[in-house]
């Protein structure tokens, strides 16, 4: 039998990005004595939070306000939001946004030295903090370097965390792999949070980095733990054909406009207009992502669209921003745009579409991150805090990181302080049976390629599960992602066997979480019979259905045959839902 | 998408349980004029050989994960395309200066323990409250240290550094860029702290000028100049040292 090497501590965090670095200096700092163990699958600054370009929300200035924030984040979610984790939400932005300034991160600033803020979509005035177009990169570095300030705080980089261990309904650590010798090493603490991020890469076309597969969802998924809204995905609508590389929401915050094949700013046609003045914040451009998104699939079903060797696409034009605006405020993507798409946005427009972004849905937790199993906490994209509900927009996930990255590190330190801890005996029992099927990978004498499987995961979502959603289309979605579940369980055949950094052993284990996630995304998508926010049906379900669906849906692990989907109250304290309307008909309603 | 071209990709493998030695192995790859080295790369992983071993995730030069050699110049895989490298075939290998853990993956613990002595993280004159609020920075001030900010951490450059390959000891560019990128922020005061590291010999001195480190950087950084502002404070606290009575510079640690 495989020796399972084992480490004991107080608290694991898993994920080395904006959510798990936060998590785990807050846990540091509120108890220094305290045994941290920071697992990540990849070096802390590479995570994916450094991908993120355009800003983080906080109130700063003085004509906004808690409430304004509130209400903006309250209807871009389609009123789907917890209206009371919403409250605690915006409250908290601004201190962290300046914890982060105190920790040396390079917000972009005003003549007089002040932090600046830009305007994005949805928002009512400028609140997001930006640094430059790397917003992610500098507050992920920033915690990176900022985290080696705490003795408390053990990395474990380049391990990959498999599953999550739970003794009678008590969490009791994690089961992980050195992905340098492929060594198997069980993690015994009493409190793990789970920042594993989102599981965008189900999805063929995205902006995702390759790591964001969703073992975080899965692991919780896998011990019971309901995934509570997943059919609610986000497409950005502005990304570069093929490949999916992000152009930050950011560009249009500046004054960026979107046009079609007739150098139309088509957004007017979809209740977002009129197009003047421009910028004005929440119309046309500044619109939501949902909107946006959806408004490009028209126009792409009505022929409106330009050609490009990796799809169509319309056209993102900064130009009569100037060269020197361009310069300051968007370097990164001006770089990106010219390295990637061949093409100079100081001189033509960038041609851009959807691709799939952000996973709404996640691990349930409390305001204060506590998932709904003993010692299990949850922060970042992989959590489902209630502060999205039905559509998240720009710039509150790099705030949510922060401010709910740091709930979940302090209530994890509290409650591994008091907490009993489980025999070492059944820990390693525990992780001995966790890691059988995952040695079992490396034996397969037969079966199909990974690629193959991967691929046809991609299709099924993109095709069942896309912007547009319909019972026929889910049907499918559903029985293609079942049939894929049984094509993993007969067997996939590995190139590589051995232990030594194998990557291709843990892509496969990667895509077991993927799948799993992907099945969870289906099946709630079927079972929500309305349309809101990211979640758009073109059936008998075209209508936001308040009666029956003001509801969070909850997938839980099923009986083999696929997740078992029920439904929990959404919290409503101040806002009662109306029709969510921008533009013209949104600034009547205000 | 066509598949009319093929460019062969000559790619250096090593598996310590396996390889007394790296060897080349070559894979003949269909491509398009958008694919990067990287894609090649991942073309090979899913169609090919699931063996081929290598570092990747964001594929837009930002995480920092894919560095290697190609065609002997440290890059980005994902920041070069394999167009540029026709009719090829692109040579590709571990990043130089790194021992190899298998294939094109380095083992990167020596630039993160470095990264650990340099300080890299704000080091305020007091204690701040949350109430005090932020600190005042001009954008003027913001440039003093803003392009060392813009590190990724992607080794490149002590790829790049002939000192960093006869002397591992030499902190490096890429951490001695970051040091300063605290030491210029207005916000900081712990450059009394950073001395020791500028001072000794794996210090800014181990530097011979030679600047290729800046050349290779995919983020403009300019390690170099980062290293050669270090050099007259460095010096005339070593005179000053020498100068004061009773106050003798501490010897280097051999």
């Amino acid at each position: 039998m495989q020796a399972i090497e084992d480490i004991e501590c107080d608290l694991v965090v898993v994920g080395g990005g904006g959510a798990g670095l936060r998590a785990a200096i807050a846990a540091a700092e509120r108890d220094p004595g305290l045994r941290i163990a920071l697992i990540s699958k990849v070096v802390p600054m590479r995570s994916h939070t450094v991908a993120a370009e355009g800003g983080a929300a906080g109130v700063a200035r003085a004509d906004d306000s808690l409430d304004g924030h509130f209400n903006d984040t309250v209807s871009g979610g389609d009123w789907l939001c917890d209206q009371d984790v919403v409250e605690r939400f915006v409250a908290e932005c601004t201190g962290e946004m300046v914890r982060l300034e105190q920790w040396g991160c390079p917000w972009s600033r005003q003549a007089d030295g002040q932090v600046h803020v830009r305007f994005f979509g949805g928002m009512t005035t400028q609140r997001s903090w930006y640094a430059a177009d790397k917003t992610g990169f500098h507050m992920l570095h920033t915690l990176f370097q900022t985290s080696l300030r705490y003795p408390g705080i053990q990395r474990y980089d380049e391990y990959f965390c498999s599953d999550l261990l739970v003794d009678d309904g008590v969490v009791c650590g994690v089961l992980a792999l050195e992905i340098a010798s492929g060594k198997p090493v069980r993690f015994g603490a009493p409190a793990v949070v789970l920042a594993t991020g989102g599981a965008g890469r189900v999805y063929g076309q995205n902006t995702n980095a390759g790591i964001v597969t969703g073992e975080g969802m899965a692991m919780a998924h896998a011990q019971g733990v309901p995934l509570r809204d997943m059919e609610f995905v986000q497409w950005h609508p502005t990304t570069l054909p093929g490949s999916g590389i992000l152009i930050t929401e950011g560009c249009r915050g500046e004054g960026g406009v979107l046009t079609n094949r007739d150098d139309r700013r088509y957004l007017q046609d979809y209740g977002l207009g009129p197009t003047e003045p421009w910028p004005r914040p929440k119309a046309m451009e500044l619109g939501p992502r949902d909107r946006l998104s959806q408004a490009f699939w028209y126009e792409d079903q009505a022929g409106r669209t330009v050609p490009t060797p990796q799809g169509t696409a319309v056209q993102l034009d900064l130009r009569h921003l100037g060269e020197d605006r361009i310069l300051e405020r968007l370097p990164m993507i001006t770089e990106v745009a010219r390295r990637y798409a061949g093409v100079d946005p100081v001189r033509e427009p960038i041609p851009v579409r959807p691709a799939v972004h952000y996973t709404m849905g996640g691990i349930p937790t409390d305001v204060r991150g506590a998932a709904p199993l003993s010692g299990l906490f949850a922060a970042g994209e992989c959590a489902s805090t209630g502060i999205h509900g039905a559509n998240r927009l720009g710039s509150n996930s790099l705030a949510e990181l922060l401010v709910f990255g740091r709930a979940a590190g302090e209530a994890a330190a509290e409650y591994a302080r008091e907490a009993p801890r489980r025999p070492q005996r059944v820990v390693e029992q525990l992780a001995t049976e966790a890691l059988a099927p995952r040695l079992e990978l490396l034996r397969n004498d037969r079966g199909e390629r990974l690629a193959t499987l991967r691929a046809d995961l991609n299709r099924a979502m993109e095709q069942g599960v896309g912007i547009f959603r319909n019972e026929a289309g889910l049907e499918q979605a559903c029985t293609t992602l079942a049939a894929l579940r049984e094509r993993l369980r007969r067997g996939i055949r590995l190139d590589d066997r051995s232990r030594t950094y194998n990557t291709e052993w843990l892509t496969a284990m990667e895509f077991g979480a993927s799948l799993q996630v992907a099945e969870a995304m289906a099946w709630s998508a079927r079972a929500r019979k309305e349309s809101r926010g990211a979640h758009v049906r073109d059936d008998a379900y075209s209508e936001r259905d308040d009666e029956r669906y003001l509801v969070h849906t909850l997938a839980y692990p099923g009986d083999g045959t696929g997740p078992v989907i029920d439904h929990a109250p959404v919290t409503v304290t101040r806002s009662a839902p109306r029709r969510r309307a921008y533009g013209a008909e949104g600034e009547a309603q205000a | 998408m066509s598949e009319s071209q093929r460019i062969t990709l000559a790619v250096q493998r090593f598996h310590p349980e396996q390889d007394a030695e790296p060897r080349w192995q070559r894979y003949a790859v269909p491509y398009t004029p958008d694919m990067s080295v990287l894609e090649g790369l991942q073309y090979i992983k899913d169609h090919l050989d699931g063996s081929l071993t290598f570092r990747w995730s964001c594929r837009m030069a930002i995480c920092g994960s894919c560095g290697c050699m190609i065609d002997g110049e440290p890059e980005l895989a994902c920041h070069v395309f394999l167009r540029d490298y026709a009719p090829g075939p692109v040579w590709v290998s571990a990043l130089d200066h790194f021992p190899v853990q298998r294939d094109l993956v380095i083992d990167q613990s020596d630039f993160l323990e470095k990264l650990e002595t340099v300080h890299a993280y704000l080091i305020p004159a007091g204690e701040r409250t949350a109430a005090e609020g932020t600190y005042r920075q001009t954008p003027e001030q913001m440039t003093d240290y803003y392009a060392y900010a813009q590190c990724i951490n992607c080794l490149l450059c002590y790829a790049a550094c002939p000192q960093y390959g006869w002397h591992p000891d030499f902190v490096g560019p890429g951490a001695l860029a970051l040091l300063q990128r605290y030491n210029l922020d207005s916000r900081d005061a712990g450059s009394e702290l950073r001395h020791a590291v500028v001072d000794a010999e794996q210090g800014v001195w181990s530097c011979t000028l030679v600047g290729h480190c800046s050349e290779v950087c995919p983020k403009g950084v300019d390690p170099a100049r980062a290293i050669n502002q270090n050099k007259p404070g460095s010096s005339a606290r070593y005179l000053l040292d020498w100068l004061r009575p009773g106050r003798r510079r501490q010897e280097g640690s051999e």
